[in-house]
């Protein structure tokens, strides 16, 4: 299983597809606990991250990661724009100088995206955030790193990720606006989460459908 | 003079209180705003409150002022990228807004340097 910077290009607009086609689900998830511009503002950044990908041919995996982060932090707008800018940079930063990424290499970066998210926002698990989608994944992909069934270990990570964001219904928000919320932020999943399960199931599926039978 | 930059979801936040601000010291003091996105929405652009910050700075620092949520996850990615001096003294003050901005004014406008102005009496409870 490895991909080329071709291939991270393609992950790349799969991943900015499954925001696009998600854009008023994730507006509505917003609307209802935040200020309801999550899918406007993420769709935004997304179609500018593509639009930056195909106006030039980068050869390096880490400078394209790097590329999208520094792309999402200037359009974006809202909160998510330097979070998910930060992941993207510092997982640029991890795989610098690659011309192609294996699957250890996709577990580092998520783990530095992880690290990158909870740098910038300061929130833990359990304050219905991204990182309660995203920390889940990544502690079963850390144990897996070594495994043989590397299809298993991303379906088992991105199952984790969505009982994450069915978990954020069930608590209080306690990061950004959602937060002045207090109690009448339970019973709503987080949005942040969702985008970050839809992000990584659509990297997943791509990666799968990509590496084939040869994995 | 430590410049100020008003960091805020829209500008119509940054530039009544700016209003506010004039009506006490004038045009004395050294005030920048980064308000709303590019494209006009509500939120903050990186890209823009570092421009602002190094238009602010005239070698004594800048301390941002700023609203709420992505203002100071944006103002931290926008000093983070800054090229040093302005880099490291640029700061994000820890005060409510229009009062931390008034009062952060008034400092600068007295020549205080950048730890009074970060910090002024107002917003230490004094």
């Amino acid at each position: 299983m490895a991909t080329d910077t071709a291939g991270l290009v393609k992950i790349l607009e799969a991943v900015a597809g499954k925001i696009s086609e998600n854009r008023e689900f994730l507006t509505e998830l917003d609307s209802a606990i935040g200020d309801a511009d999550h899918g406007i503002n993420m769709s935004k950044g997304f179609s500018a991250v593509l639009e930056k990908l195909h106006s030039q041919k980068i050869d390096d995996c880490g400078t394209i990661l790097k590329t999208v982060g520094m792309t999402l932090v200037s359009t974006v707008g809202g909160a998510s724009g330097p979070l998910y800018g930060t992941a993207f940079m510092k997982a640029g930063q991890a795989v610098a100088g690659k011309s192609s990424l294996d699957f250890e290499d996709f577990v580092t970066i998520l783990d530095q995206a992880l690290e990158g998210i909870k740098y910038r926002g300061k929130a833990q698990r359990g304050d219905k955030t991204i990182i309660d989608a995203l920390e889940p994944a990544v502690e079963i992909l850390r144990k897996e790193k070594d495994c043989t069934d590397k299809k298993a270990a991303m379906d088992k990570a991105l199952n984790a990720a969505k009982e994450g964001v069915e978990y954020t219904r069930s608590i209080i928000a306690k990061k950004g606006r959602a937060s002045y919320l207090g109690e009448r932020s339970i019973g709503h999943q987080d949005p942040g989460a969702t985008s970050c399960y839809l992000m990584l199931q659509a990297a997943i599926e791509k990666i799968k459908e990509m590496s084939g039978k040869g994995c | 003079m430590v410049g100020i930059v008003l960091v805020s979801h829209t500008p119509k936040i940054a530039e009544g209180t700016l209003e506010l601000i004039k009506q006490m010291t004038g045009e004395k003091v050294i005030m920048e705003i980064a308000a709303g996105t590019c494209d006009n929405r509500l939120g903050t652009d990186p890209v823009l409150i570092g421009e602002k910050i190094r238009k602010a700075d005239t070698g004594d620092g800048v301390i941002v002022i700023v609203d709420l949520g992505s203002s100071i996850m944006s103002t931290e990615v926008a000093i983070e990228s800054l090229e040093e001096p302005t880099r490291s003294r640029a700061a994000i003050a820890d005060a409510p807004f229009v009062e931390g901005a008034i009062a952060a004014a008034m400092e600068a406008s007295f020549g205080k340097g950048l730890q009074d102005v970060k910090m002024p009496p107002k917003t230490r409870g004094v």
